[in-house]
């Protein structure tokens, strides 16, 4: 209908754009109200626990609602200090996370490769391997992960004995995004590189490899952040100095129930190295959650 | 040929055997553990067939915790649903500020469930919480146990906290999805003279459709698998009040034990999950590719 009725229009877009400007406008202070109460419901208890870690104990039993005054760094210097468990959590949490990302990145580009680019009979068969491993998420095989890591695989209280589960479990997820992506390099590529006299491995390296850096760039953020914050498997399979920042924060919070200002510094600190990574990596998260439900 | 053969080998193999590894083989356990009663020594050699089933599923505090998941099934989506509607709405103006709102209400989500529980945890302390001391700030009276430590309070109170950590996700999934509605289907709206909530109602809702249905089912299957907000929370009390699934078979597999109990939830849960996640693909997600072409 408009179709028929725009071109009657003369000056064409130029009222489109103005309509939508006036429509779209963001002169309406009920929408800004409304979003500065998104805002600080969102963002209320986060702050609230940055600025409870500068506060006493005494400050906060007095007016859990107030302000610092004055601000007190003890808590959060107390954290820090060389004693403290947190670098410990740190440096577990960060391998555990790096090698969760580098094996889930390193099996599911390979594994994406044949799968996407060779032809071959029980190929869609073996794609439904990784779709049917989807429904299977590691709470459904958490006693028996545990039991197995322990007893059988001898890997109970070590980085690898949680990375490698995790990668197991975030595999799937990766394949299935990655072979479309793999599936999208021109076929033109492949065959001018034969052309060159590369093998398909040879092509794999040289060439696949390279182009494909955004897509093993998502599901490595994906897979990062997972093991970042992963609690079930870890609380399970760690303890004592293996332990890693999930579990380090809920146990902190439990054992020293009594200082709330420590567990709010503790679990500030805590926070950073996760928000620091999602600003860094914003657009690659929000891209790969994005492209997980277009699937 | 063999060559072929021997390069798909050596790509794929690794990832498999991860799989066989960590994922085939604890799954064929937890149902092999189901059949027998085992205390996690030894080779499982107490066959007692179905009994573990019977006992998990005549066991109140596992059909209560059943209850609770769908509970928050169905509680999260009525809740995330209208709200990250609204928001996505909201954020998908021009408006001033724009970018750092999307940023700020994406922050929850990033966020361990850990450390936003353990946060939420201290707000909720009964008295000298800041939930409860501005709630007595306009004369209300928090529950004297807590909202966590009153059975009544406990879950809904659990559910909130999940909106809170989870509904930037929904806006985020929504915002792309009213990204892909074109521009001149708005602009064609507006010369026939359509109000912007006509524009909202009657064409950006029903093209956001097949993003929301699919948000709803990353929804629930997370909603069936909920362990570490509750864990850290409320422990899945006070008195079972929340209990879920996870922390149902997490309690009896390493406080007590019960390995076969544990096995048998976990076949039970997947059977859940599994049939749920079938009926909705069946009765919800089919629309999309019966409307074709998407």
């Amino acid at each position: 209908m408009s179709a028929v009725t725009t071109p009657a229009r003369t000056s064409g877009p130029a009222p489109a754009r103005s309509g939508r400007r006036t429509t779209f406008s963001g002169g309406n202070p009920l929408v800004y109200a409304i979003a500065l109460v998104v805002v600080a419901v969102t963002l209320g208890p986060v702050l609230y626990g940055v600025l409870g870690g500068f506060r006493t104990n005494a400050q906060l039993a007095e007016d859990p609602a107030g302000l610092p005054s004055p601000w007190v760094w003890d808590s959060y210097a107390g954290v820090l200090s060389a004693g403290s468990p947190f670098w410990g959590y740190f440096l577990n949490s960060t391998i555990i996370a790096v090698v969760t990302t580098a094996v889930v990145v390193v099996f599911g580009i390979m594994a994406a490769y044949p799968l996407a680019r060779y032809r071959f009979k029980g190929r869609e068969a073996l794609f439904m391997v990784f779709v049917i491993g989807l429904l299977f998420p590691a709470t459904v095989a958490i006693i028996p992960l545990f039991i197995l890591i322990t007893q059988n695989y001898h890997m109970g209280n070590t980085w690898w004995g949680v990375a490698l589960p995790q990668a197991a479990f975030a595999l799937p997820m990766t394949v299935v995004i990655l072979r479309p992506f793999l599936q999208a390099l021109p076929t033109e590529l492949e065959e001018a590189a034969q052309l060159d006299g590369a093998s398909r491995v040879g092509f794999f390296w040289r060439i696949l490899l390279p182009l494909s850096g955004p897509g093993m760039v998502t599901v490595g953020v994906l897979a990062f952040v997972g093991s970042w914050n992963a609690y079930l498997l870890p609380l399970l399979l760690l303890q004592g100095d293996m332990r890693t920042l999930p579990l380090g924060v809920a146990d902190f919070s439990s054992e020293h129930s009594a200082d709330t200002a420590g567990v709010f510094a503790f679990t500030t600190l805590a926070m950073i190295p996760a928000l620091v990574f999602f600003l860094a990596m914003q657009k690659r998260i929000v891209n790969g959650l994005q492209g997980a439900v277009k699937g | 040929m063999w060559r072929k053969r021997a390069e798909i080998a050596l790509f794929v193999t690794p990832a498999l055997a991860l799989l066989v590894a960590f994922v085939v083989v604890p799954v064929a356990t937890a149902v092999q553990m189901s059949l027998y009663r085992w205390k996690g020594f030894g080779p499982m050699v107490d066959f007692v067939g179905l009994r573990n089933y019977v006992s998990v599923l005549t066991n109140e505090v596992f059909t209560d915790a059943v209850v609770h998941n769908l509970v928050i099934v169905v509680g999260s989506i009525l809740l995330q649903l209208p709200l990250g509607l609204a928001i996505a709405l909201l954020l998908n103006r021009k408006m001033w500020g724009q970018g750092l709102l999307r940023t700020i209400i994406f922050v929850p989500y990033v966020l361990a469930e850990v450390i936003a529980g353990v946060v939420w945890f201290q707000l909720l302390q009964p008295e000298y919480g800041v939930i409860d001391t501005m709630l007595a700030a306009v004369g209300l009276h928090g529950p004297e146990q807590g909202f966590l430590g009153t059975p009544e309070y406990a879950l809904g109170t659990v559910l909130v906290v999940l909106t809170w950590k989870y509904l930037g996700l929904a806006v985020i999934l929504f915002l792309a999805g009213l990204q892909g509605v074109p521009d001149e289907l708005y602009e064609a709206a507006q010369l026939d003279g359509a109000s912007w909530w006509q524009v909202q109602r009657r064409i950006t809702i029903p093209l956001l459709g097949p993003t929301m249905r699919t948000w709803g089912f990353l929804s629930m299957i997370g909603s069936l698998q909920l362990f570490d907000m509750v864990w850290i929370l409320t422990g899945g009390g006070p008195a079972n009040a929340t209990t879920t699934m996870a922390t149902f078979l997490v309690n009896e597999g390493t406080k007590r034990q019960n390995f076969g109990i544990a096995g048998a939830a976990s076949v039970v849960l997947f059977v859940i999950a599994l049939v749920l996640a079938l009926a909705y693909q069946k009765f919800i997600l089919s629309r999309d590719s019966k409307e074709g072409g998407r």
